[in-house]
C-alpha cells in the first residue's frame, strides 16, 4: 500500500481549486413547472444544468393499444385525451386519416365547419399556452387573461360538440351534427373580442425588458438542429422553417382559404412567443374568411355505408333503416379496404399524423399515432444543457409539451 | 377614557407606543393577506375571495347567529384570512425525515422577527401629551436609528438561508443559496443608498429625519417653509429613493426579485417543505416586510407621519395633530403596500444571474455616483 502522505504530495500540486460535486436534481413528474407529468433526471452544476436527461411514460395509457380493440368511430373518444389543449384538432386529424383509408370525401359545408372549430381550438391552444409560458416566467396575470378567453372559446365548442373537453366531434365521412344556427354569431362573438386580448399580452410581455432578457436568445435551435430533431409546429417555425401541413399538404379546404404562415429565424423562446402570437392572427382571419365562404348543404357524407343516414330518414325509408342498423350493429359496422394510410394534419403543436393499418375488418390493426410533443421534447436536452435551471422552466413551456399525446 | 390615564405613571404610557404599533402590525396582517388577493384578483378579471364575511347568506351571522343580512353578502371574503389561519393551524406541522429539526423550526422565527424589530425605530405619530406627560410615539428612538434597521433586516436573511438548508430539500437549498447572495447583494446598494440619505437628513435617527421634513427652504417665499410636500426627501435624493424602492423589493423577495421561492422551478422554495404555523409564519414575515419597508420609505423619502397643516392642528390640539398623524403614516405605508401588490403581479420575473447582474453592475454604481454627488453637495 503506498505511502498515504506520498500520496497527497502527488494529488496536491493539481488541486487547483476546490473540489465540487455536481447536484443530481430531479424534476418531476410532479413539478408545477412540467404541467403534467414529465420527468427530468439533470445534473446540476450550482444553478447551471450540466446534463439532463427527460424521462417519458408516466402518462402512458395505452391509446395506440386500445385503437385495435375500438371500431374507428369509438377511437375519436380516445383522441380527446392524446393532447388534451386542443381535443378538436385531434378528432379532425384522426377523422381525416380514417377518410383517406375508406375512401369517402367530406362535403364542402362538412370541411368547412371543421376548418372554423380546428382553428378556434388552435387559437384556444396558443393563447394558453402564451399564457403558461409568461406565468412559468412569473407574470400570473397574463395567464387568467389567456385562460378566460378560452373559456370563451370552449363555451362555443360546448355549444357545437355538446362537451367542452372531451368534444368528440368527428365521425369518419364528417361530423356527428351540423352545427347550431348562430354558429357564425357564435363564433365571431369570440373571435371579435380576441385581438385586443392579444395586444394586451403584446402589451405586457412583447416589450417588457424582464421578459425578453428572460427569453431572447435563450433554447436556440439551428434550422439544421430544428429539422434533424423531427420538430414541427410553431417551435420549428421559429426555427426559421416555413412547414406547416396546411400548405405542404393541404387538406380540408385550407387551399381555398387565404393565409400566411408565420415564420421567425431565431429559433429561441421569444420567436416561438412571436410565432404563436401571429398564428393566432392568420388563424382569425381563417376563421372569417371560412365563416364568409361556408356553403349549405350536409356536413356529413351521404356515402351511407360509412356515414349514418339522417334519423328521419331512418324512421321513413327502409334502406336508411337498413344502413343505419347495419353501422351500429356489433359484428357489422363500416370496414374500409385493407391498406394502410399515413395521414397527418396541423395540430396546434405541430404535425400530427395517424397511420392507421386495416386487415378489411371493423377494427383496425394498428393505430400509430405521430404526437407533435414527442419528436419537439426530444430537442429539450440540447436546448438546456449548458444553461441555468430558470431557463429550462421557459424552454419546456414554449414547447408546450402535452404529456397526453407525448406519452400516448 | 383617556383621562385614566392621567394618573399612569410615565413608565405606563412607554407601552402605548409598543402596544400601538405591534398590535397595528398584527391586525393589518390579516387584512394585507385578504388585500392582496383582492389586488390580484381585480387585475386578472377575477372576483377574489367574497364568500367567509360577516353578514350575508354565508356570513359568519348567520352560522352563529342565524342572522342572513336579509341575503345580501355584504364585504364577502373578510373573514378569509381568519379560515386561512384556521386551516394553517389545523394543519399537520410536518418536519421532513432527514431534515434539521432544530434549524427547521428556528428559521420561520428568523423570518418573522426583523421586519417587526424594524418597527421599532420608526416613528408612528406625532407626540401625544396626556396631562403633562409626553407620550412619543415611538417604541425606541434609537440614536443609531437607521443602521438598527438595516442590522435587523440582514437578519431576515437567515430564516430564508436556514430554512433553505435545514429542510434537506435540494429545491429549497438551492432557493436559500440564492436567497443569500440575493439579499447579501442588495443590501450593499441599500447601505450605499442610506450613506447618502444620512449625508443628506445630517443624523440617523428616523424621528430626526422625520422633523428634517417638516420645513424646508421655500424659494418663493424666500424663508423656511413648515409641512410643506417640498420638504420630502423624494424631492432632495430622487435616485437613492427609487434604488432604495428595488432594493426594498429585493430584500422582501417579491416579484421581480422572488428568485428565493421562485414557484415555477424551485416548488416553492426555501418554505417547499414547510406546513401548517411555520409556513404560516414565513408568509405572515413577508407581509410584515412589506409594512416595514413601506413605513421605513415613507419616513426616509415621503415625510414619515408629517402632513401640510400640521403645525396648525398641532396648535389647536396636539392629540388630534397626533392622532392624524398616525393616520397619514398608514396611508402612506399602504400606498406602497398596495404598489409592492401592483408590481407582483403585472411583472414577470428575473433570472438569478440577471438580478445579481442589476444588482452588483447597474444598482451599485448608481448608489455610489448618488453617494459622491450628496458629498460633494453637502460639503
Amino acid at each position: 500500500m503506498a505511502n498515504p502522505v506520498e500520496d497527497i504530495r502527488q494529488i496536491a500540486p493539481k488541486a487547483t481549486s476546490l473540489a465540487t460535486q455536481s447536484l443530481a436534481l430531479n424534476l418531476g413528474p410532479q413539478h408545477p413547472a412540467t404541467h403534467g407529468t414529465l420527468r427530468f433526471k439533470m445534473e446540476l452544476d450550482g444553478e447551471t444544468i450540466r446534463s439532463c436527461t427527460p424521462e417519458i411514460g408516466f402518462l402512458h395509457t395505452g391509446f395506440e393499444k386500445l385503437g385495435e380493440y375500438r371500431n374507428y368511430n369509438q377511437f375519436v373518444v380516445i383522441t380527446d385525451r392524446a393532447n388534451y389543449l386542443s381535443p378538436l384538432n385531434n378528432n379532425i386529424g384522426f377523422a381525416i386519416a380514417c377518410e383517406e383509408l375508406f375512401g369517402v370525401t367530406v362535403p364542402p359545408r362538412g370541411q368547412y365547419v371543421r376548418v372554423v372549430l380546428a382553428e378556434l381550438s388552435r387559437i384556444a391552444d396558443h393563447v394558453v399556452s402564451v399564457g403558461l409560458q409568461a406565468m412559468d416566467l412569473g407574470a400570473f396575470s397574463v395567464m387568467l387573461w389567456a385562460f378566460i378567453e378560452r373559456e370563451k372559446m370552449y363555451d362555443v365548442f360546448e355549444a357545437t360538440t355538446g362537451a367542452r373537453l372531451t368534444t368528440s366531434w368527428t365521425r369518419v365521412g364528417g361530423i356527428f351534427r351540423d352545427v347550431p344556427a348562430d354558429f357564425a354569431d357564435l363564433v365571431r362573438g369570440v373571435t371579435s373580442k380576441l385581438p385586443p386580448v392579444i395586444e394586451e399580452i403584446e402589451f405586457m410581455l412583447s416589450k417588457n425588458k424582464i421578459f425578453k432578457d428572460r427569453t431572447v436568445g435563450v433554447g436556440t435551435l439551428t434550422r439544421e438542429q430544428a429539422i434533424s430533431y423531427g420538430m414541427t409546429g410553431p417551435c420549428m417555425r421559429a426555427c426559421g422553417v416555413a412547414y406547416d401541413v396546411r400548405k405542404s399538404r393541404p387538406y380540408l379546404c385550407y387551399p381555398e382559404l387565404n393565409f400566411e404562415i408565420p415564420v421567425r429565424t431565431e429559433g429561441d423562446v421569444f420567436a416561438r412567443y412571436l410565432v404563436r402570437l401571429e398564428e393566432m392572427r392568420q388563424s382569425l382571419s381563417i376563421i372569417e374568411q371560412a365563416l364568409q365562404k361556408m356553403p349549405e348543404g350536409p356536413v356529413c357524407s351521404v356515402d351511407h355505408k360509412v356515414a349514418l343516414p339522417p334519423k328521419d330518414l331512418v324512421y321513413q325509408d327502409m334502406e336508411s333503416l337498413i344502413h343505419h342498423f347495419k353501422i351500429v350493429m356489433p359484428g357489422h359496422g363500416i370496414t374500409p379496404p385493407r391498406g394502410e394510410v399515413y395521414s397527418c394534419t396541423e395540430s396546434p403543436n405541430g404535425e400530427l399524423g395517424f397511420y392507421l393499418v386495416s386487415d378489411g375488418t371493423g377494427l383496425p390493426y394498428r393505430v400509430r399515432i405521430r404526437p407533435p410533443s414527442f419528436y419537439n421534447h426530444q430537442a429539450f436536452p440540447a436546448q438546456v444543457e449548458g444553461r441555468m435551471l430558470s431557463d429550462a422552466v421557459a424552454i419546456l413551456s414554449s414547447m408546450n409539451v402535452i404529456a397526453g399525446e407525448l406519452d400516448r | 377614557m383617556l383621562s385614566l390615564g392621567l394618573d399612569a405613571s410615565a413608565v405606563g404610557w412607554k407601552l402605548l407606543p409598543v402596544l400601538l404599533v405591534f398590535g397595528a402590525v398584527l391586525a393589518v396582517v390579516p387584512l394585507l393577506v385578504y388585500l392582496e388577493r383582492k389586488v390580484c384578483a381585480w387585475i386578472q378579471n377575477r372576483v377574489g375571495p367574497n364568500r367567509v364575511g360577516l353578514l350575508g347568506p354565508d356570513g359568519l351571522a348567520q352560522g352563529v347567529l342565524g342572522f342572513s343580512g336579509g341575503g345580501k353578502r355584504i364585504l364577502g371574503g373578510l373573514l378569509q384570512p381568519l379560515a386561512d389561519a384556521i386551516k394553517l393551524i389545523s394543519k399537520e406541522d410536518f418536519i421532513p425525515a432527514q431534515a434539521d429539526k432544530f434549524l427547521f423550526s428556528l428559521a420561520p422565527f428568523f423570518a418573522l422577527l426583523p421586519p417587526f424589530l424594524t418597527f421599532v425605530v420608526v416613528p408612528v405619530g406625532a407626540d401625544l401629551t396626556f396631562g403633562g406627560t409626553t407620550v412619543p410615539l415611538i417604541v425606541a428612538d434609537l440614536g443609531v436609528g437607521m443602521l438598527w434597521v438595516l442590522s435587523v433586516s440582514s437578519l431576515a436573511a437567515y430564516g430564508v438561508q436556514l430554512g433553505g438548508w435545514a429542510s434537506n430539500s435540494k429545491f429549497s437549498l438551492l432557493g436559500g443559496v440564492r436567497a443569500t447572495a440575493q439579499m447579501i447583494s442588495y443590501e450593499i446598494t441599500m447601505g450605499l443608498v442610506l450613506l447618502s440619505v444620512f449625508m443628506h437628513y445630517d443624523s440617523l435617527s428616523l424621528r430626526e429625519i422625520v422633523q428634517a421634513q417638516a420645513t424646508y427652504f421655500d424659494p418663493l417665499l424666500g424663508r423656511l417653509a413648515a409641512n410643506g410636500l417640498g420638504s420630502w426627501g423624494v424631492w432632495h435624493q430622487p435616485l437613492a429613493a427609487l434604488l432604495f424602492v428595488i432594493c426594498a423589493f429585493a430584500e422582501n423577495n417579491r416579484l421581480p426579485f422572488d428568485m428565493p421561492e421562485c414557484e415555477a422551478e424551485l416548488v416553492g422554495g426555501y418554505h417547499t417543505e414547510y406546513s401548517s404555523m411555520k409556513f404560516g409564519m414565513f408568509f405572515q414575515g413577508e407581509y410584515i416586510a412589506m409594512l416595514a419597508m413601506g413605513a421605513v420609505i415613507s419616513t426616509l423619502f415621503f415625510g414619515g407621519w408629517h402632513y401640510p397643516g400640521y403645525a396648525s392642528v398641532a396648535a389647536a390640539s396636539p392629540n388630534l395633530a397626533a392622532l392624524i398623524s398616525l393616520a397619514v403614516l398608514g396611508a402612506k405605508v399602504m400606498i406602497f403596500v398596495l404598489f409592492q401588490m401592483w408590481v407582483r403581479w403585472t411583472l414577470p420575473r428575473f433570472r438569478y444571474d440577471q438580478v445579481m447582474e442589476l444588482g452588483w453592475k447597474v444598482l451599485i454604481p448608481l448608489a455610489l455616483v448618488n453617494l459622491v454627488v450628496t458629498a460633494l453637495v453637502n460639503l
